[in-house]
């Protein structure tokens, strides 16, 4: 069965015959049992402040109840001006926002420009609409271009946001409280990313699926500062000792060597033509 | 702990639990929305215009999940684009039902979206449609969303023809307020465009300049 499917091509676009199959699977487990995707249940959020935006999540990646990834990187590069958060299925924030920034960098060697922020929302809107709901991701897209500093929300079904400011994933309610106590229009750099870092920081104290550190990224139209870790978690573990091997430490016990017999059953010679 | 089924918010559609509601008065059209987005028992927006336009004078109201509401207002816009610039002049109000109209009938089964269309043209004035489940009604006025149910009441008894621009405006707020007060999926702010002979004007009243009533 898997053998066949080496050597055929796969067709183009996205396959749901998976779905077929996981539904007779969790048949057999009885229900409930099934292996869980990775989530990222998650805290982001963005503010758009005096000179650019400023992106901002927790780094916890969680499978079922068990923490995945601890230091997980959930503010993805889209073009040099503009940078996505994702919530939801980290396998599909991931491939959703790897797609669209190379769709993206094609358009900028085109066109020989930046691509403007409201152009990735669009084209996010348009694959997550025609995808139903399938695709689960939350999407945070900030970015400034020549029209200004923008910050936008699209949810799983393709609905679209255009905000000052917010949070997304399941710490979203916990941050969404710093935010609407401390946002003003037109903040200044510091005070803007100390908004956010506080945002996030409730996200992950208030809720289980988010935690570890802290990482943000701040947009301006002269440059990108995406600082990652911006705030470490103070519940670090410290490890007593190294769990990498070096390579040469394991221990040889025996040594055999087989020379192979081969016997040389045809030669022939091809002259190359370079006319 | 982490529910096995994952957090709601992952599942959950977003809808525009709403009140949206468009009323003719003498010389144009009123169109009102509130301005709440909730996915399950969370507020995703608290500030959406739900009143979308489709052309210069033609606007629509927005109702039902948000991504298809979204999704036909910007093909509608899209078509009457075309449209309009293949006959050379401003589009009907009624051309812009009729392409709403296909769209939600065509796709009755995979939508669940209700955009109420709204404007003034030249040869008819102003003109609101309904265009719930695929059918093509023109109408006085129009209310919908989960909020409408609690105000038809209201608006069926306190609606009168020809009334002027400025008691319309009027109307739509208070009938807002009252929906927006009763229905838990509605609320924020509301906003209001008016559209007539001469322009299209929008405006937000915030929430605490809504007008009062007697519980509060």
């Amino acid at each position: 069965m898997a053998l066949s499917n080496i050597f055929e091509t796969p067709t183009p676009g996205f396959n749901f015959d998976n779905t077929a199959r996981n539904a007779a699977l969790e048949g057999l487990f009885n229900g409930g049992n099934t292996p869980k995707a990775m989530k990222t249940g998650t805290t982001i959020a963005g503010v758009v402040f005096k000179d650019g935006v400023v992106l901002g999540a927790d780094t916890r990646a969680t499978s079922g109840e068990v923490v995945a990834d601890k230091m997980c990187a959930k503010i993805h590069y889209i073009s040099p001006n503009i940078y996505c958060c994702g919530a939801g299925t980290a396998a599909d924030t991931e491939k959703t926002t790897d797609l669209l920034s190379s769709n993206l960098a094609i358009y900028s060697l085109n066109s020989g420009r930046n691509p403007r922020v409201v152009m990735a929302v669009n084209i996010l809107q348009d694959m997550l609409y025609r995808y139903h709901g399938q695709i689960g991701a939350n999407l945070i897209l900030g970015g400034v271009d020549c029209t200004g500093n923008h910050l936008y929300t699209v949810g799983p079904y393709g609905s679209v946001n255009k905000v000052p400011y917010l949070s997304m994933g399941s710490g979203d309610l916990a941050a969404l409280g710093i935010l609407e106590d401390g946002f003003k229009p037109d903040l200044e750099l510091e005070p803007a990313k100390e908004l956010v870092r506080a945002a996030i920081k409730a996200g992950i104290m208030n809720d289980l699926g988010s935690g570890n550190n802290i990482d943000i990224c701040v947009i301006t139209k002269q440059r990108v500062d995406y600082i990652r870790p911006y705030q470490e978690s103070q519940y670090k573990d410290n490890r007593k000792i190294k769990y990498k091997y070096r390579p040469g430490m394991t221990p040889f016990l025996t040594e055999k060597v087989v020379p192979l017999k081969l016997e040389v059953v045809q030669e022939s010679v091809q002259k190359m033509e370079t006319a | 702990m982490l529910e096995e089924t994952g957090p709601e918010w992952l599942s959950e559609e977003v809808k525009t639990g709403t009140t949206i509601i468009a009323i003719e008065f003498d010389g144009g059209v009123v169109l009102g929305s509130d301005s709440r987005v909730s996915a399950g028992a969370s507020v995703v927006n608290r500030v959406m215009n739900k009143l979308s336009p489709l052309h210069d004078k033609i606007y629509c109201a927005l109702s039902g999940s948000a991504a298809d509401a979204q999704t036909i207002a910007e093909i509608v816009n899209y078509q009457l684009d075309v449209h309009s610039i293949e006959i050379g002049e401003d589009p009907q109000v009624r051309s812009a039902a009729t392409l709403v109209r296909n769209i939600s009938y065509k796709y009755k089964e995979e939508l669940s979206a209700h955009l109420i269309v709204a404007g003034w043209d030249r040869r008819d004035g102003g003109q609101v449609f309904a265009t719930l489940n695929g059918l093509l009604t023109r109408q006085p006025f129009a209310v919908g969303g989960s909020g409408s149910s609690y105000v038809y009441g209201f608006v069926d008894a306190e609606y009168r023809r020809g009334i002027r621009k400025e008691e319309c405006q009027q109307f739509v707020v208070n009938t807002l307020t009252l929906a927006m007060n009763r229905d838990g999926s509605s609320g924020g702010v509301a906003y209001v465009v008016t559209i007539d002979e001469h322009g299209t004007e929008e405006k937000v009243v915030l929430g605490n300049q809504l007008p009062t009533f007697f519980d509060q």
